[in-house]
């Protein structure tokens, strides 16, 4: 067996484990909902528990030092411990080492940096997005967002082992530059950040919905999110993420330009490739005005994250293969 | 801080009560204009609007980038693509809809950045503001008790130190019994932020106007050939708007060598290239030849241009005699290469010195092989086996009407098949080093080969190779890398820096003690606001106790 065959064992055992913790962290959801179900049942009035923490956090100016604190009390229903959580988390631990032993493998069997076509690329691309969740977890609780996060991983590196397999091949001379490994990194750190902002600003968008349904006094179905911090919170987070992907976005854009100089003779010459980059720029650009624009701070600009992120997908799964374009890197 | 009416930082507009407007005069229109402008909310739709606008671009072929493309679509579909040129599709993004939409942008943008440019010069001259009456509804208010003994105005002012330590603007504001410090910072937020638009105001400049003055040029070049940069050498020349060509710097530049490498260890990439090296001789004007190496990703920089290596393929040395032995052509013709394995296409025209015009359009394989139908392909780009076949046409060129015609082209209209895979006599089939006689007893035609004392069977450098090079000059690439830059680097600092006000007060009480209270304001984005005012407030109480140590209870004993 040699360091490719072996680096793909990993990375299907990765797989595997991916959706062991992706179950775990969806009975943690289930768990949730029991337990605002319990809650409510315990507090007779499903909405008194509700405004007593809405009036704890308005008038919480106590000194909060930590942000994982202040998410912590800002839940509208408190929610312990849970075994799941854990295992969930430890799971992802465990594929996360899986699916680095698989990049690094791949790396050295080719003798060069594992990204340099569309399966490398989702593989180390994925494998950075969970590597950005899990040092975000060190820094705030955003283990609610495992379902999300292992979901995402194991439907992208789906595709990349069935639909984007090359056989270990040498850098053509097009890629063979210090820039492939700068700006294809970056890129794919950038996009690891703007996942997690999607997915914040996703769960936004629910807990907004719930937050409006308690102020009419209508019962939602997602009961877990009262578990979860609150609309407000949630989107200061999700723009945290996401104006650190916009400044690595930023990077990868001038990156590309001086590599596209160095390759191409010009520094910009709207291939599909840099035209798709440009309109993830300006959107990303959009969502931190609208955050500043009075009446699209909130649920609008929380779109724009989302139509930025899909727009970040559309890039790498459908122009890389599908469009004409310079960057026909896919290998397929 | 001078920010658009709809900023979020600013202070709404009073709702309107029912009053009439006073109609607005011409000027009163103007600025309304101006300020809807100006507005965050019509930035925002103009952003969003461009990132619209780009999306066609990537759906159609574009002149600007893929010019074949574009002839294509014409092809496939003859009746929407002059439509969708008459829309400039094929040109979006320099069409008139696209450009108004960033021009409109920047104005936009302009007009906002000016007025707090302004607005921020005048902050960073002034104090920090009076300290408010009650600290209490601000940010990670906190109260502590001073040591005993300590006097309220020395704790501010030490406090002040600290602050100013901290890199904050202080200014002391006193009134009877209670004493503060006011202290701002994080001005370079701001800066930052205003960096970061001008700086994209500067590249938008740059990109728009300084890239007029440059030019690029495309040349093939032989094995052994030689270029002088002067513009009647390119084969294709793009000036931009503003070139002079007199600012040709007029260098030699010789290819001396092609150097391929083609894999050959792993089957799942046979054949696929590993590195092309155009070695090169720069000989500038009245200096000495240096030799240089041009490769992809690695341009080589001379003269105040940069040359590129673009493509590369075949160009077989072809010799075409007259019956009795004269030569009538001997030229090396670049051939396009057509696939991987660079099975390669050329032509060669030959107007004078035979009974009639001759065309010849040849196929080169470096590697032939033969499918089962017979027909011929190349397996591998380097030349293992080289075999070149050429069909002859003879006839009218089409020359002599002084219409410009592509090298690259036979135009076969107006002539007479005499040898191809149609007709009676098949197309002529050369190994490097062997002649063939042209159908018709028109004459001869040889395939040289560059390397005749080479071994039996070795054919590795019996074909020279052409290398094509894109030659580019642009004086203000510099400057958008200065911009880009200053872009980044603006946008670095107006996202992280935070701006924060702190407050320090200190209150004589009524039993003697001194009460400290601590507070912040943050002024945008500033998660660790009350972690800051949280550690100034211990800092502080430290240093106070540090400086009035509690008198030591008295033995008990």
């Amino acid at each position: 067996m040699n360091l490719n065959e072996l680096s793909i064992l990993s990375l299907y055992s990765a797989m595997a484990v991916y959706a062991l913790a992706f179950i775990a962290f969806s009975v943690d959801l289930a768990k949730r909902s029991a337990a605002v179900s319990s809650a409510e049942a315990t507090t007779a009035p499903g909405v008194a528990g509700e405004s007593s923490a809405a009036g704890a956090v308005a008038g919480g100016t106590t000194t909060l030092t930590r942000i994982s604190a202040r998410i912590a009390n800002d839940a509208a229903t408190p929610y312990g411990r849970s075994s799941s959580l854990r295992i969930g988390v430890s799971l992802t631990v465990l594929a996360w080492g899986l699916h680095l032993v698989a990049a690094v493998l791949r790396g050295i069997a080719a003798d060069r940096v594992p990204w340099a076509n569309m399966y490398e690329f989702a593989m180390t691309g994925t494998l950075l997005i969970v590597t950005v969740f899990l040092i975000v977890l060190t820094r705030t609780d955003l283990r609610f967002l495992g379902t999300f996060v292992t979901g995402l991983i194991l439907i992208l590196l789906g595709i990349a082992a069935v639909q984007f397999y090359v056989e270990v091949a040498p850098l053509p001379p097009a890629l063979q530059s210090v820039w492939l490994v700068i700006h294809v990194f970056v890129a794919s750190l950038g996009t690891g950040f703007f996942a997690l902002g999607f997915a914040l600003s996703f769960v936004q968008l629910l807990q907004f919905r719930r937050e409006e349904r308690v102020d009419t006094a209508k019962p939602g179905r997602l009961k877990f999110l009262k578990t979860l911090p609150s609309a407000a919170t949630l989107e200061n987070l999700a723009y945290r993420t996401n104006i650190i992907g916009f400044i690595l976005w930023t990077f990868t854009l001038m990156a590309g330009s001086i590599w596209a100089e160095r390759a191409w003779g010009r520094y910009w010459g709207w291939d599909t490739k840099e035209v798709w980059t440009f309109i993830i720029w300006v959107i990303y650009a959009g969502y931190i005005h609208a955050r500043a624009t009075r009446g699209w701070r909130g649920s609008r600009s929380a779109w724009l994250a989302i139509i930025g992120f899909a727009a970040v997908m559309f890039n790498f799964g459908i122009v890389n293969v599908f469009f004409k374009g310079l960057h026909a890197y896919s290998g397929l | 801080m001078s920010r658009p009416s709809d900023h979020i930082d600013s202070q709404p507009a009073p709702a309107g009560d029912g009053i009439t407007q006073p109609k607005l005069g011409f000027v009163g229109t103007l600025r309304w204009f101006w300020r809807q402008l100006t507005s965050m909310r019509t930035a925002l739709f103009l952003l969003l609007l461009l990132a619209i606008a780009a999306v066609p671009g990537s759906l159609v072929p574009q002149r600007s980038s893929d010019p074949n493309g574009v002839t294509q679509y014409f092809t496939d579909n003859p009746d929407l693509a002059p439509v969708l040129d008459k829309i400039q599709a094929f040109d979006v993004y320099s069409s008139a809809w696209f450009s108004s939409i960033y021009l409109l942008l920047f104005i936009s943008l302009i007009g906002c950045v000016i007025p707090r440019t302004k607005h921020h010069l005048q902050a960073l001259r002034a104090k920090p503001p009076k300290t408010p009456a009650r600290l209490a509804r601000l940010a990670g208010f906190t109260t502590r008790t001073a040591p005993a003994g300590t006097d309220a105005a020395a704790a501010v002012a030490s406090a002040r130190t600290l602050l100013k330590q901290g890199r904050y603007r202080v200014a002391l504001f006193d009134s009877p019994r209670e004493f503060s410090v006011s202290a701002e910072r994080g001005y370079m937020r701001e800066t930052g932020n205003l960096v970061f638009h001008s700086a994209l105001v500067g590249l938008l400049v740059v990109v728009g106007f300084g890239s007029g003055f440059g030019f690029s040029g495309q040349r093939v070049l032989v094995e052994g050939q030689t270029f002088v940069n002067t513009l009647l050498a390119y084969d294709s020349f793009n000036p931009g708007r503003f070139f002079n060509d007199t600012g040709l710097d007029p260098y030699k530049l010789t290819l001396d060598d092609f150097q391929v490498s083609y894999e050959t260890q792993n089957l799942d990439a046979f054949g696929q290239p590993l590195d092309f090296s155009a070695l090169v001789s720069v000989t500038p004007r009245g200096g000495d030849a240096q030799a240089g190496k041009v490769r992809v990703n690695d341009p080589l920089r001379t003269g105040g241009t940069s040359i590129y290596l673009l493509g590369n393929g075949y160009a077989p040395t072809i010799t075409v005699r007259d019956p009795q032995g004269t030569v009538v052509f001997t030229d090396s013709v670049p051939f396009l290469p057509q696939d991987a394995n660079l099975t390669s296409l050329g032509v060669v025209k030959v107007p004078d010195g035979l009974a009639e015009q001759v065309g010849l359009l040849g196929f080169f394989y470096p590697t032939q092989a033969e499918t089962t139908t017979g027909s011929y392909f190349s397996s591998f780009p380097d030349l293992t086996y080289p075999v070149l076949t050429l069909n002859v046409y003879a006839g009218d060129l089409g020359l002599d009407e002084g219409v410009p015609t592509s090298v690259y082209n036979l135009n076969t209209d107006h002539m007479e098949p005499l040898a191809t895979r149609t007709s009676d006599i098949k197309p002529l089939e050369l190994k490097p080093g062997e002649t063939q006689e042209l159908p018709n007893g028109l004459g001869s035609v040889t395939f040289e080969n560059a390397t005749p004392d080479a071994a039996e069977g070795d054919y590795s450098e019996s074909v020279p190779r052409f290398a094509s090079f894109d030659i580019h000059h642009d004086p203000t690439q510099g400057w958008v890398l200065l911009f880009a830059v200053l872009v980044l680097g603006g946008l670095l600092t107006s996202l992280f820096v935070p701006r924060r006000r702190l407050w320090v007060k200190a209150i004589e009480q009524a039993d003697g003690s001194v009460r400290l209270e601590y507070a912040g304001l943050a002024r945008g984005e500033d998660p660790a606001l009350e972690s800051a005012v949280a550690a100034l407030a211990d800092r502080h109480t430290t240093l106070l106790e540090r400086s009035n140590p509690a008198p030591k209870t008295a033995d008990p004993a």
